[in-house]
């Protein structure tokens, strides 16, 4: 059966065989089996265990089973503020963790250092860590994170790759949005 | 409210006597009394004298806590740091607090871990906050702070901000982990 934009020599194919790329393929897989590891440092880790138990169950989106060791994680999710003596240990958790791995940074602590602009307080993990999705709220409801989970589940099929290209591309590698000065209100929006 | 002493408004009359004892046996001592909160206010070379004698003669067998104040800029404040000992009798329900005040360069104070060895951990947090040195102690190290860091963040002209501490970390890329 002939399907529009398929490749010619695709043709006459059983009509139960699925073509796919093998990239698709490994994304496919790699999105729905995500072991988090959990970075919960503050109130944002109550929301992680709340979104984790039987209420809002995230087993319904792959991504339950919780692991203690980086060494079997491939998401973490960053729960809290980080201070400057735990960001070290941060960074060595995230490089124990073996590729491909990805970063959610839950709550406005995690993402910006929030109410925290002090001495101490790291000002948004992004800074030192790379981070793929960033959950707004203080804390996020487990909707929010499971929003978020969903959302990494998209990007990983859309973007990923079976030897992780992307994770090398130029724009994983950008300066992080925080880094940049954000436009003032009403300067900055005019362009479509 | 039934309960007398250290929770009313006015010093009782038991804590009044015993107060006044202390202040007849150091007469160096300014005491002082605020709702039923006693505070003396010391001087250094007396310090260890006036503890063990608190310790051993009157009964204050708990060191509950140390910290410090600093009183820059403070309206009518004659010294910059005043280091806080707060006593507690646990047989007699007494309270006491004992000021030690303290002027740069010279922060130097003597440590209370021969009395209270609960007071180890208490001065180690005085020394990262505030920078004062307490003589004695067996193990004068920061406790919350990293040990590279090199200010006394609690110190009113620390800015609050810091000084660029909290991003003087590498940053981590993809494809490097």
């Amino acid at each position: 059966m002939a399907v529009a934009g398929m490749p010619e020599h695709f043709e006459g194919l059983p009509e139960n065989v699925v073509v796919s790329r093998l990239d698709e393929l490994g994304s496919w897989c790699r999105k729905n089996s995500l072991w988090p590891m959990p970075f919960a440092t503050a109130c944002c880790g109550i929301e992680l265990m709340a979104t984790g138990a039987s209420r809002h169950d995230l087993a319904r989106f792959g991504a339950e089973v919780f692991r203690f060791s980086p060494r079997q994680c491939d998401l973490m999710i960053v729960a809290g503020r980080v201070v400057m003596k735990m960001l070290p240990v941060l960074q060595r958790i995230w490089q124990q963790m073996p590729e491909p791995k990805w970063c959610i940074s839950m709550g406005a602590c995690a993402s910006t250092g929030g109410v925290f602009d002090t001495y101490s307080v790291v000002q948004g993990i992004d800074r030192f860590v790379p981070v793929d999705m960033y959950v707004p709220g203080c804390p996020p409801r487990p909707e929010q994170l499971i929003q978020a989970i969903i959302d990494l589940q998209d990007k990983i099929q859309r973007e990923g790759t079976l030897d992780g290209r992307e994770f090398l591309s130029a724009q994983q590698q950008m300066t992080k949005r925080a880094l940049i000065e954000l436009p003032i209100l009403g300067q900055g929006f005019s362009q479509p | 409210m039934t309960e007398e002493h250290t929770t009313g408004e006015q010093t009782t009359e038991p804590e009044q006597k015993v107060f006044e004892q202390i202040a007849a046996q150091f007469p160096g001592l300014a005491v002082s009394a605020f709702r039923g909160q006693t505070r003396v206010v010391v001087s250094r070379d007396e310090l260890i004298t006036l503890m063990q004698t608190l310790r051993d003669e009157y009964s204050f067998d708990m060191l509950v806590d140390v910290t410090c104040v600093d009183y820059l800029n403070y309206r009518g404040a004659e010294d910059r740091f005043h280091v806080v000992y707060q006593l507690a009798g646990t047989d007699s329900g007494l309270r006491l607090t004992v000021c030690l005040p303290l002027n740069e360069p010279d922060l130097n104070a003597p440590s209370m871990t021969a009395l209270w060895s609960g007071a180890n951990w208490m001065e180690r947090e005085v020394w990262d906050m505030f920078g004062i040195r307490f003589e004695g102690h067996p193990d004068l190290r920061r406790i919350l702070l990293p040990d590279a860091f090199e200010a006394h963040p609690l110190r009113k002209d620390y800015p609050l901000q810091g000084r660029g501490e909290r991003h003087n970390f590498e940053v981590l890329r993809r494809g490097e982990g």
